[in-house]
């Protein structure tokens, strides 16, 4: 039987040359999802929040709860 | 081990002796005829000469065994085991819970948390209606 000369050099290469453009292409897709899966929705609820965001108001409701020690709730 | 050693092993093709080392007469003649041109061996001859020199060939050396099953057997065992001895131990050692575990400390700490406005845009005040006081 004759088998043919198996590939003695260039394996590294033929290696990095099919598995870094996947790598990069996964990287990619990960950092993609992550920013438009995590970061943008994250940004959208914190202004979301504040446009409607009265702080006197908050304020006053937790004074009212009583967590504060510099400002006890009204009628103390 | 510092002797010539036989081994099967994978990734060790050629071992330090072969496997039959006392040869008897047959044998003996056999090693004299592969002294001589490999084509006038025969088939069974080759394979006879194979078998002096090596135990296993490759698929048997790689053959599948049950040990698995040992391994899980003894593993769900020994998790069995380890339960019973954390029962023993949650009776008689651990000492009493801290009083901020009960249920009446837990609802006091839950209800300062949302009045404290913790975490109020993505996390945990977010998740309460202060209009109708309940969970969302």
């Amino acid at each position: 039987m004759s088998l043919a000369k198996p590939a003695m050099r260039g394996l590294l290469g033929k290696r990095l040359r099919f598995h870094l453009p996947i790598a990069f292409a996964l990287s990619v897709v990960a950092a993609a999802a992550f920013k438009y899966g995590v970061t943008e929705p994250r940004k959208q609820a914190y202004a979301d929040f504040y446009k409607q965001y009265d702080a006197t108001k908050e304020f006053n409701n937790m004074r009212e709860a009583g967590i504060f020690e510099s400002v006890r709730p009204t009628g103390k | 081990m510092s002797q010539p050693m036989y081994l099967d092993r994978l990734d060790t093709p050629l071992p330090d002796r072969p496997w039959k080392d006392v040869l008897d007469s047959t044998d003996k003649s056999l090693k004299q005829k592969e002294k001589g041109p490999w084509t006038a061996l025969s088939k069974e001859e080759k394979i006879a000469l194979y078998r002096l020199k090596f135990n296993h060939t490759y698929p048997e050396m790689k053959r599948p065994s049950h040990e698995w099953k040992t391994v899980i057997g003894g593993m769900f065992i020994v998790f069995g085991i380890t339960g019973l001895v954390v029962f023993w131990q949650c009776h008689y050692v651990y000492p009493p819970q801290p009083h901020t575990f009960g249920e009446e400390w837990q609802a006091k700490q839950i209800q300062r948390m949302l009045d404290m406005r913790i975490n109020p845009i993505t996390g945990f005040s977010a998740q309460w209606d202060y209009k109708n006081k309940q969970w969302k």
